[in-house]
C-alpha cells in the first residue's frame, strides 16, 4: 500500500470516529449547544480544554519554530502552559461561580453595563479571528500535505471540513468528539517522538532523550547539535540570542493571553462545581504538558536529523548530491513536499549538490568562496511543515506518518471548532440576543450561530491567503489581543470591587486598540501585506516586537481602569455583593442563561 | 451570607495570600530561572546545556502543573475549614 493511500485510511478512520461522535451527542437546545449540560467530569473536561486548545499552533507550528531558533523560543512553552496557573488562581472558579454561559455576560453583568457588556464581545471577535486565521493555516498545510496538493488548495477545502464538522453540533458533541481529537492527536505526537528519540539517544522517553547521550558520536545530544549548527553558520541552538526583556514580555502575553481567550474559559462554565474548576484546570494541564515536553525534543532532534540529511559526510565533507534527492528513498519526503510549495531546493552553483548553510554568515561566506558555493541552496523550509514531515524526515514507517497526519488535522480541527462556536456564541447570544433582538426564539438564535460561523470563516479564509507569520506567530497574535483586552477585565472584575462601568470600558478600549495598533503598525492594516510601516526585526519600541505587545497592552488596560474608575462614580452596593459572592463557593448553582 | 462576612473576608484573606505565594513561585522558574536568571545558572551543566536552559524548556511547565494541583488541594481544604464548601 503506498503513503497516500495510508494516509487517506487514518484521516479517513479519525473523521469517521468524529463525525460519529458528534451525531451521537447532537446539541438539541440553546443551552446543550453552548454548554454540554452539566455532566462533564473534571478529568473528561480537562482532556476536552487540551483538544480544544492544542492547536495547529502546538501540534503543527511550535516544534518548528523551536527547531530552526532554540532557546530563544522557549517562550512558546512557558507562555502556553503558564497561563494555566494564571487560569487556575485568578479566574476559573469565579467564573465558575458566576454561572452563566459566556465571558461577555460576566462583564456585562459585573460591570453592570450593556456597554461593557458589548465591548466585550468586540474584544473576543478581535482576538478569536485572529486566532482561527492561524488555525485555518494549519489547517491549510495539513490537507495541502495529505492530499499532496498547493497550501492554498488545501486551505480551500480545508475550510469547507471546519465548517461542516463545527455546524453539526455545539459543545457537547465538541466536547465527546474533542475527546477523541485528543488521544489521536497526542498519539499522533509522541509515537514519532519515541521512536526518533530511541533512535538518536537510546532513550524512549523524548523529554529526557533531549539531555541524553547522542548514541552516534557518544556526546550529549544538544551539545552535539550546538556543534553541527555552529558549523553550517548558524545561531547556537541552546544559546540565547534575541533582547532578555522582548522575550519575558512575549512569555507574559502567552501567558496571559491564555486565560483571556473566551473558547478556553467558556470551558470551566460547564464543571458541576467550583471546586472541579480548580482541578479541572489542573488536569487540562496535565493533558497539555504532556505534548509541550515532548515538543522542545521534537524540536532539536529533528533539526540534528535535518542538518545530518543535508550533510550525510558531516559538516566537513560533501554536502548531499541532488541525485540522491532525487533516488534515494530516504529523501522521498523533500519532493513530496515541495508539492506544498513549502520546501524548496536548488543547485545555485551547478556542482550536482545541495549545500546547506546560512549564507549570512561571513565565516561561511571564506568557506563558500573557496568551494565554489553560492548562497544556501535549501532555498525554502517552511517551519510549519517540520512536525508533519519528521517521521518521513526520520525514515518511520508509513503507518506513523498517517497517524501524524490526522493528529495534525485533529489539532487544527478541534480549535477551528471551538472557536468557531466561541465567535458563534458572541454574535447570536451576546450581540443578538442580548443587546439587539432580546425576544429571538431559540431556534433563531441557533440560526444567527451558525451563519455567524461561516462568515467567520470566509473571513478567515481570505486573511489565511496571506497570512502575517507562521502559524504559531499568528496564535500569538492573537493571544496578544487577548492579554490586553480581556484578562484584566476579568481579574479586576473578581479582585477588586473598585473597578466600575466607565474603568472597565476605558480599559478595555484602550488595551485592545493599542495592541491592536502596534500590531497592524508592524503586521500591516488588517494583515494587508505591505501595508505595514515598521517591522518586527526593528520594532517601533526598542526590542518589543509585536508579538509581545500583549503584555503592555495588559498594563495599559489596567492602569486607565484604575485611574478612570478612580475618577468616577462608585460601583453600586449590589454590585460589590455580587464580587463578594462570587468569591465565595458556597451557593454555586448551576450555569444559568442570562437575559 | 452577612452574618459570617467576618469569616468570609478570613477565606478571602487567605485565599489571596496563597494566590501571592503561588505566582511568586509561578514567577521565579519560568522568567527568573528561565529567562532573566539563567546567566547565573549557567554553571550547572544539564545534559549539554546548563540547568536555565531545562527550566525553559521543561522545569517551568512541571513546576506549573504542581502548582495548580497543590493551589486546587489547598483551597478545597480552606472551603471547608471557612465553612463556604458546596455542599
Amino acid at each position: 500500500m503506498d503513503q497516500f493511500t495510508l494516509n487517506l485510511l487514518f484521516v479517513g478512520a479519525s473523521f469517521a470516529l468524529y463525525i460519529g461522535i458528534a451525531v451521537w451527542a447532537r446539541a438539541g437546545s440553546t443551552s446543550e449547544f453552548y454548554a454540554a449540560g452539566r455532566g462533564v467530569h473534571p478529568v473528561t473536561n480537562g482532556m476536552a480544554t487540551a483538544a480544544d486548545w492544542m492547536s495547529a499552533a502546538s501540534f503543527i507550528s511550535m516544534a518548528g519554530l523551536i527547531a530552526f531558533t532554540g532557546y530563544d523560543n522557549s517562550s512558546f512553552l512557558m507562555g502556553w502552559t503558564g497561563g494555566y496557573v494564571l487560569l487556575a488562581l485568578l479566574l476559573a472558579p469565579y467564573l465558575r461561580k458566576f454561572g452563566k454561559f459566556t465571558v461577555s455576560e460576566f462583564i456585562g453583568d459585573r460591570f453592570y453595563s450593556p456597554t461593557a457588556r458589548l465591548v466585550a464581545v468586540i474584544c473576543l471577535l478581535t482576538a478569536s479571528i485572529t486566532y482561527v486565521i492561524g488555525q485555518m493555516q494549519g489547517v491549510g498545510i495539513a490537507f495541502g500535505r495529505f492530499l499532496e496538493i498547493d497550501t492554498t488548495w488545501g486551505l480551500l477545502i480545508g475550510s469547507c471540513v471546519v465548517f461542516a464538522y463545527a455546524v453539526f453540533g455545539g459543545m457537547k458533541g465538541v466536547t465527546y468528539t474533542q475527546v477523541a481529537q485528543y488521544c489521536v492527536l497526542i498519539t499522533a505526537y509522541t509515537i514519532p517522538a519515541v521512536f526518533i528519540s530511541l533512535q538518536l539517544t537510546g532513550n524512549p522517553i523524548p523529554a529526557l532523550g533531549l539531555f541524553g547521550e547522542h548514541t552516534a558520536s557518544g556526546e550529549p545530544l544538544l551539545a552535539k547539535l550546538d556543534q553541527i549548527v555552529r558549523d553550517l553558520g548558524f545561531a547556537e541552538y541552546t544559546a540565547a540570542h534575541g533582547s532578555t526583556i522582548n522575550m519575558v514580555l512575549f512569555t507574559l502575553s502567552l501567558m496571559i493571553g491564555t486565560a483571556g481567550l473566551p473558547h478556553v474559559i467558556m470551558r470551566f462554565f460547564t464543571v458541576p462545581k467550583v471546586s472541579d474548576a480548580r482541578w479541572s484546570a489542573g488536569w487540562t494541564l496535565v493533558f497539555i504538558a504532556l505534548l509541550y515536553l515532548t515538543a522542545p525534543a521534537v524540536g532539536a532532534m529533528a533539526r540534528l536529523n535535518i542538518s545530518e540529511l543535508m550533510w550525510p559526510n558531516g559538516t566537513d565533507g560533501a554536502a548531499v548530491s541532488v541525485e540522491q534527492i532525487d533516488n534515494d528513498p530516504e529523501y522521498a519526503w523533500m519532493a513530496t513536499w515541495q508539492k506544498t510549495g513549502l520546501l524548496g531546493w536548488e543547485d545555485k552553483n551547478g556542482d550536482g549538490k545541495i549545500q546547506y548553510y546560512n549564507d549570512a554568515n561571513a565565516e561561511l561566506q571564506d568557506r563558500a568562496a573557496a568551494n565554489g558555493w553560492e548562497g544556501n541552496e535549501l532555498t525554502n523550509f517552511n517551519r510549519d511543515i517540520l512536525v508533519l514531515a519528521n517521521p518521513e524526515i526520520a525514515s518511520l514507517p508509513g503507518w506513523v506518518i498517517g497517524l501524524v497526519a490526522a493528529g495534525g488535522l485533529a489539532a487544527a480541527l478541534s480549535t477551528a471548532a471551538g472557536l468557531l462556536l466561541a465567535i458563534s456564541s458572541a454574535v447570536s447570544h451576546d450581540l443578538l440576543k442580548g443587546q439587539l433582538t432580546p425576544n429571538m426564539s431559540e431556534k433563531s438564535e441557533l440560526m444567527a450561530a451558525r451563519i455567524s460561523m461561516a462568515a467567520a470563516i470566509v473571513v478567515a479564509v481570505l486573511l489565511g491567503l496571506n497570512p502575517p507569520g507562521f502559524a504559531a506567530q499568528t496564535v500569538a497574535l492573537a493571544f496578544g489581543l487577548a492579554a490586553a483586552s480581556i484578562f484584566p477585565a476579568l481579574m479586576m472584575g473578581i479582585f477588586s470591587t473598585r473597578i466600575n462601568n466607565t474603568g472597565a470600558v476605558a480599559g478595555m478600549l484602550s488595551g485592545l486598540v493599542v495592541t491592536l495598533l502596534y500590531i497592524f503598525l508592524h503586521k500591516g492594516w488588517f494583515f494587508i501585506p505591505d501595508t505595514n510601516m515598521f517591522t518586527d526585526a526593528d520594532p517601533l519600541l526598542g526590542p518589543i516586537k509585536s508579538t509581545s505587545f500583549g503584555a503592555i497592552g495588559a498594563a495599559v488596560n489596567f492602569a486607565v481602569a484604575y485611574f478612570v474608575s478612580g475618577m468616577t462614580k462608585e460601583a453600586p452596593q449590589e454590585i460589590k455583593d455580587l464580587v463578594q459572592s462570587v468569591r465565595i463557593p458556597r451557593g454555586a448553582g448551576t450555569a444559568v442563561e442570562g437575559h | 451570607m452577612s452574618e459570617n462576612s467576618e469569616d468570609n473576608n478570613a477565606y478571602w484573606d487567605a485565599n489571596v495570600r496563597l494566590i501571592k505565594i503561588s505566582l511568586i513561585v509561578w514567577a521565579i522558574v519560568s522568567f527568573g530561572f528561565g529567562i532573566i536568571f539563567r546567566p547565573l545558572l549557567a554553571g550547572i551543566p544539564v545534559g549539554g546545556t546548563d540547568l536555565g536552559f531545562w527550566f525553559a524548556q521543561q522545569g517551568s511547565i512541571i513546576v506549573f502543573l504542581i502548582l495548580i494541583f497543590f493551589y486546587a488541594w489547598r483551597m478545597n481544604n480552606l472551603d471547608q475549614e471557612h465553612g463556604v464548601d458546596e455542599e
